[in-house]
């Protein structure tokens, strides 16, 4: 379980978030929803300890991560995958390596395991044959597919996961959203997502939550969500221009 | 002052790190592969015109004041404690100071730097260590490598145009040539390496701004390190020459 408690964070005079707070029970997929650039991602980062709050906490099972050592903080990290908004695959090494790359450093596994572990996994996100190609030589679906076979490679705990499907077509963003579903269910993976799509965030999400101005304005069941009044989050998800968020 | 401050933290994690990043024997060996073999060309052709310049400019202020007997020796003191160290220091960062800012800018803005944190790896142990020892190992093996391409260039210049026969320029060499000297130039070219390497990887690890914040990173590495390198020259040479 994940729990974040009156979270601050600013850069420089922009204050982003002004005391999240948020709980992400085990086992279940909760969908954070707002506009580009209103902090969704720098929330995301904060679980993983890429950044450090200006105040507030942030539990993982119980332990307050935001407290950690440099070295406390990685050996968290282990039980964590994330996919990054553009995969951040690695441009030097291969696919197989991508995916391999952890479970080399961490597992202490004869190599003919990693290898078989990184087919296998690179198999659940619909890829065979790709393994000796470069990130350079992917398409965009399949960036994000390899980045996701690489975020699941040590069998994490829980994933995140930063906009999974901006930048793909609608079927390939259909095919990541299944990927995320099956993920869940297969390997029972408490995961958060962070995305504007809404058709994304309905169909992966147990529950969504909205970030709106640095707090999280409104939490529920995709079917909450759809039946809100809350005249913030209806604006945002039927993508409206007029309405109490300003547009420009 | 923010960037004293950032690089000298950045010095503080490489030495943390370079316990564990020093057994990366892999990168380190890959690092010393492009930072020093595939330096060799570029290398090669700066220090044989450096050699050869040197000796023409020393041949003419030489002039009637002084025999043609000291050609060599005046060559290879110049190049041995001056322009090998530090000539190959600066070509050094026009060519691998600007890659390592521009590919670790590139591996921040496109968040490679952020993924490997969240895969439990340093990205200083990762990324750093191995930049960092490449830099020290393969800088002084460039500068004894320039020493003698640059002498044999001297060489060559005396012997075509200046009427000095070989004998005469390696015996100067010989005669005057101390120890103390080329230590002198491997300690410099040391320091040279490391300051490669650090200001090439903070650079980089500061990258923001998409491709124009890499562009800015590796302009900034070049401009930085090549003033640092003459800075420090100018002191390690006081330091070691007691002046």
């Amino acid at each position: 379980m994940i729990e974040i408690r009156r979270l601050f964070k600013r850069f420089g005079k922009n204050q982003v978030l002004k005391g999240v707070n948020l709980t992400i029970p085990a086992g279940e997929t909760v969908v954070i929803i707002g506009r580009s650039g209103c902090g969704k991602s720098v929330l995301l980062k904060h679980i993983i300890g890429l950044i450090k709050p200006d105040s507030g906490q942030i539990f993982i099972n119980g332990n307050e991560a935001t407290s950690f050592s440099g070295e406390q903080m990685y050996t968290l990290r282990k039980k964590f995958g994330m996919l990054f908004q553009g995969a951040a695959l690695f441009d030097s090494l291969t696919v197989d390596e991508n995916v391999g790359l952890a479970l080399k450093e961490h597992a202490e596994l004869p190599a003919g395991k990693v290898k078989e572990i990184v087919e296998e996994k690179l198999k659940m996100v619909g890829l065979s044959g790709v393994g000796k190609l470069k990130p350079a030589e992917l398409s965009g679906g399949m960036k994000k597919r390899v980045g996701l076979a690489r975020a699941i490679a040590m069998d994490p705990e829980f994933i995140l996961y930063d906009e999974p499907t901006t930048g793909l077509d609608p079927i390939m963003a259909d095919a990541i959203n299944d990927l995320i579903i099956d993920l869940k269910e297969k390997l029972r993976i408490t995961s958060v997502a962070v995305t504007h799509d809404m058709v994304s965030a309905y169909k992966i999400a147990d529950r969504i939550a909205m970030l709106y101005e640095g707090e999280i304005i409104f939490t529920g069941t995709p079917v909450e969500t759809k039946n809100t009044d809350d005249p913030v989050v209806r604006q945002f998800i039927e993508g409206r221009e007029t309405g109490p968020i300003q547009a420009i | 002052m923010a960037d004293i401050g950032g690089v000298s933290l950045l010095t503080w994690n490489l030495l943390k790190a370079l316990p564990k990043g020093i057994l990366r024997g892999n990168l380190v060996f890959q690092q010393m592969l492009y930072m020093g073999v595939n330096s060799i060309p570029l290398v090669f052709l700066t220090s044989l015109f450096t050699g050869a310049v040197t000796s023409v400019q020393a041949a003419y202020q030489f002039s009637d004041l002084l025999s043609m007997r000291y050609l060599g020796s005046a060559v290879s003191k110049a190049v041995i404690i001056e322009l090998g160290p530090v000539l190959t220091a600066l070509v050094v960062t026009g060519r691998v100071g600007a890659a390592i800012a521009a590919e670790l800018g590139t591996m921040k803005v496109t968040e490679q730097i952020d993924a490997l944190e969240t895969m439990a790896l340093n990205p200083t142990e990762y990324l750093v260590v191995p930049r960092f020892v490449g830099g020290l190992i393969m800088l002084p093996v460039l500068t004894i490598f320039a020493d003698l391409i640059a002498i044999l260039g001297g060489l060559s210049v005396a012997m075509t145009f200046l009427d000095v026969t070989s004998h005469t320029f390696l015996t100067s060499v010989r005669s005057f040539f101390e120890m103390t000297d080329l230590w002198a130039g491997l300690t410099k070219s040391f320091a040279f390496g490391a300051i490669i390497a650090i200001i090439g990887c903070y650079q980089g690890f500061n990258t923001s701004g998409g491709a124009e914040g890499v562009g800015r990173s590796t302009t900034k590495a070049v401009v930085v390190a090549s003033v640092l390198i003459l800075i420090s020259d100018y002191f390690l040479a006081s330091l070691i020459f007691g002046t």
